[in-house]
């Protein structure tokens, strides 16, 4: 066993490092150094600068746009982005669809949609989740009829998470109707901002963001083109792009992030005469905060050691996903905490409280979903009593 | 030992969950969050006819000759429709703070007119850097004439965006952190060189921040003597934050009992949610975390009138930190069982989620009472003797 890294690696991060450094635009370098919220725009343009520099999918293969980065490497490179508080990416391109579409798509599906998810041209957003089908996913009812070269959908998406920016959506949607629930799916590309009868309405969130959406379909027409996999056989891949998503989810560089913040708000925060940093009890909570993410990063270290050596992520990402969620809400309750009585303030009093303190208490009600997206951690509990501890069922 | 209601109490618990359920459920705020004050003027009036401010004064002042505990049973039924009415800002510090160390004329020009229901009250404590400490103040009171002038800053002053009157703690003597040499004046809300800005809350309440720039009060505006006021100020704020333990009560019971109808009526896999083993055992732990959290609030309800300070401090200081450890294993269920619909603001939980988040914040948060707790005689002579 071995946790060093060699003399490239080190030669490395030092190149990611500086390069973050002086890349970085100035509004939103000035941002990250403060934590502060980024918007949908702001995360775009760091987007297209890391695509500039051809690092913006690091875990895509190189023939499609990846960097060809080894596992160390793609680790070494997260690391330094959360370490520099750069704006999280949007996920469902490059996160899900993207490497959805290497695997299952067709040649012309390749070449139409992946140097643009890229680029940053075209964002994307996640039609999984129906008003009756949260966990229970295979229920899904959105139906998807065929008609000449289209199928013709009709029903309702919902939560879906930043759908007023994007572009494009990939749906799971029902195309057989008798037999098993999961061998009736299939997976579909909907071009949101062209296809007449899909409608999208934002809901307020408890952050007091519009951070999601209700998601229409009424007689919207896709071409059978944008099927990706053969028809009905959509579960498939909403069980491998799952298993990307909760990877991202478990939110290893984000903690980082927060930690950061929680250390900058402890050290602004006056008590008496002194800073919050010298409590001793606060201090003890952040250093018990630290061991946890300590844990988290190692079993996270191990998961990618064992990627590199080639083998599939396993039962890691069910258990990532559970304890990297909570572990971010913690975060959030203990900045909460740290900043007492200025923590029960809300964003849109902005200018009395520092930026990196504005939307602490917005995050604080938004990041309850973590431990609910992504499928619940009730789920991937159940995921593993199942299929790893094969424990009966009820 | 009794915890009964009293037929008088049982009539006031009836009354007022009356009024919360027929004339100012959760809709009732949802509208207000977007008014200025936030709050309602001719329900408040309606509050001062039906009694309710005055229940916890003494007939002297003007009030009923009740006991905290009347208070504290309004506040539990207030949080159950997210009353937004200004009752622990005006009734239990502003009010609490005249009717404790005031003159019979203050109380009769500041406040009888509140107990009916005419005008409402504030005190103003908390600066920046005070966090929980009450002894930490930088306003400053000088003698002016026969009155004084008084400097500093403010913050989030429950009802200071719009009280009638506000009691502003200053000092008239000593350092920052001394323990004697604060003071406690009534400012008149409209009062030349005092600047205030409504604040928004996490909670959809609004907050005032002052400023005071210079601002001139008549000697008949100190209230209680000159440099003791920390002792009062302490009383009043503990007491706050018995009220802070009720009204948290009354959102989190409904929280609790809303979630256990989600969990009836929701389905997934073809079934109620509430099948689920796991999330009847979720219920079942917010179910016992919810009668702690009612023992809890009732210790600090009943303590809120003890004149022994460290058994008051003790008990007060372990009823909030609770209110704390045990709300938020409800609190956090609650949206969690709710799925994503819980994250949307247009779902009620959310709004009891933030708003008992926010009570969990006010006049000292669980780590502060915690600390308070582990350094009060009691328990130091508890350790000793162990
Ligand atoms: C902020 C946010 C963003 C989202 N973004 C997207 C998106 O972009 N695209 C998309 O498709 N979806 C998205 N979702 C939807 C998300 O995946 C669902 O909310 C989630 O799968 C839960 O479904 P539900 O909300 O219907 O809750 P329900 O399925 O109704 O669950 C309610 C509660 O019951 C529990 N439960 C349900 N079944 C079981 C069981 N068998 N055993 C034990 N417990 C159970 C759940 O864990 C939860 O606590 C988002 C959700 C949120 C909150
Ligand atoms: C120190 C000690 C003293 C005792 N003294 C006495 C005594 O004086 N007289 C006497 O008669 N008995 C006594 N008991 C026995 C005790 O009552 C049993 O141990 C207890 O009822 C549990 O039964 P079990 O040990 O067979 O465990 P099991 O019933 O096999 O349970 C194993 C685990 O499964 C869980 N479980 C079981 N069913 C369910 C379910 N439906 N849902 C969820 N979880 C479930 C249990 O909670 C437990 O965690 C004693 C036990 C101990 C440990």
């Amino acid at each position: 066993m071995d946790m060093s890294f060699t003399p490239e690696q080190i030669r490395f991060r030092e190149e990611v490092r500086q390069w973050i450094e002086q890349a970085m635009p100035a509004p939103i370098r000035k941002k990250a150094q403060n934590g502060a919220h980024f918007e949908h725009e702001e995360q775009m343009e760091w987007h297209k600068t890391l695509y500039k520099k051809g690092w913006v999918a690091p875990h895509w293969p190189k023939e499609v746009g990846g960097t060809g980065w080894d596992a160390t490497q793609r680790f070494i490179f997260n690391e330094e982005l959360s370490r520099a508080s750069a704006p999280p990416l949007s996920p469902f391109g490059l996160a899900m669809v993207g490497p959805l579409i290497i695997q299952f798509g067709t040649p012309e599906q390749k070449t139409r949609y992946l140097p643009k998810i890229l680029a940053g041209e075209e964002v994307w957003c996640q039609g999984y989740s129906e008003p009756n089908s949260g966990s229970d996913l295979a229920s899904l009812q959105l139906k998807a009829e065929k008609d000449g070269d289209n199928y013709v959908l009709n029903g309702q998406k919902t939560w879906t998470t930043h759908a007023q920016y994007a572009d494009w959506i990939f749906v799971l949607c029902r195309t057989k109707f008798d037999g098993k629930q999961q061998e009736g799916i299939t997976f579909l590309l909907c071009d949101v901002k062209n296809t007449p009868g899909i409608t999208v309405k934002p809901f307020m969130t408890t952050g007091g963001t519009l951070a999601f959406s209700e998601t229409w379909f009424e007689n919207a027409r896709v071409p059978q083109a944008n099927r990706v996999g053969p028809e009905n056989g959509g579960w498939t891949m909403a069980k491998a792009l799952l298993g990307h998503e909760r990877t991202t989810i478990a939110g290893v560089g984000e903690i980082r992030r927060y930690i950061n913040l929680i250390k900058r708000i402890a050290r602004d925060t006056k008590v008496g005469t002194g800073s919050l940093l010298e409590d001793p009890a606060f201090r003890a909570r952040i250093a018990a905060l630290e061991i946890r993410h300590r844990a988290l990063m190692m079993a996270n270290y191990r998961t990618l050691a064992s990627a590199q050596l080639g083998r599939a992520p396993g039962p890691e990402s069910s258990i990532l996903k559970i304890v990297g969620s909570e572990i971010q809400q913690y975060c959030y309750e203990l900045m909460m905490d740290a900043m007492g009585h200025n923590a029960l303030g809300w964003f849109d009093s902005g200018e009395i409280l520092p930026m990196h303190e504005q939307w602490v208490a917005s995050q604080f009600n938004y990041l309850r979903a973590t431990t609910i997206y992504g499928g619940s951690n009730e789920i991937q509990r159940n995921i593993i009593a199942k299929l790893i501890l094969q424990l009966p069922g009820a | 030992m009794n915890f009964d209601l009293t037929d008088e109490q049982k009539m006031l618990v009836s009354a007022v969950g009356k009024f919360v359920k027929n004339e100012s459920n959760v809709e009732r705020f949802r509208k207000a969050r977007t008014t200025a004050a936030v709050w309602d003027k001719a329900v408040w009036k309606k509050m001062g006819d039906n009694g309710w401010m005055g229940v916890a004064f003494s007939e002297a002042d003007g009030g009923f000759g009740g006991s905290f505990v009347d208070a504290a049973l309004i506040l539990e039924q207030f949080g159950r429709g997210l009353v937004p009415e200004p009752y622990i800002a005006s009734v239990i510090l502003g009010g609490e703070a005249i009717a404790s160390a005031g003159t019979k004329e203050q109380k009769e020009k500041f406040l009888a007119p509140m107990i009916e229901g005419a005008t409402s009250l504030a005190l103003a404590y908390a600066e920046n850097q005070s966090r929980y400490n009450l002894n930490d103040c930088l306003t400053k009171a000088e003698k002016s004439g026969s009155g004084w002038k008084i400097t500093g800053e403010k913050r989030w002053v429950l009802n200071g965006h719009a009280a009638d009157q506000i009691v502003v703690a200053a000092r008239t003597s000593g350092g920052q952190f001394d323990a004697d040499g604060l003071s406690l004046f009534i400012v008149d809300g409209n009062a030349a060189g005092l600047e205030r800005t409504a604040v928004s809350g996490m909670d959809g309440h609004k907050t005032g921040w002052l400023k005071l720039k210079g601002v001139e009060v008549g000697a008949d505006r100190l209230l209680g003597g000159a440099g003791k006021a920390l002792s009062v100020l302490e009383r009043l704020v503990d007491r706050a934050a018995a009220a802070a333990c009720a009204e948290s009560q009354g959102c989190l019971q409904e929280l609790f009992e809303r979630t256990v109808l989600y969990l009836k009526q929701r389905e997934q896999f073809g079934r109620p949610i509430g099948s689920f083993q796991v999330l009847q055992h979720r219920a079942a732990d917010m179910f016992a975390q919810v009668e702690l959290c009612k023992s809890m609030m009732i210790l600090a309800a009943i303590k809120a009138d003890e004149t022994d300070e460290t058994e008051r401090k003790e008990q007060i200081s372990a009823a909030k930190a609770y209110l704390t450890e045990g709300g938020w294993v409800v609190q956090k269920q609650a949206i969690q069982l709710h799925g994503g619909i819980g994250i949307t603001d247009e779902q009620d939980a959310g709004l009891f989620f933030k708003r008992v988040r926010v009570l969990q914040g006010l006049f000292g948060d669980a780590d502060h009472h915690i600390s308070r707790f582990s350094k009060l005689a009691s328990f130091e002579r508890s350790l000793k003797s162990a």
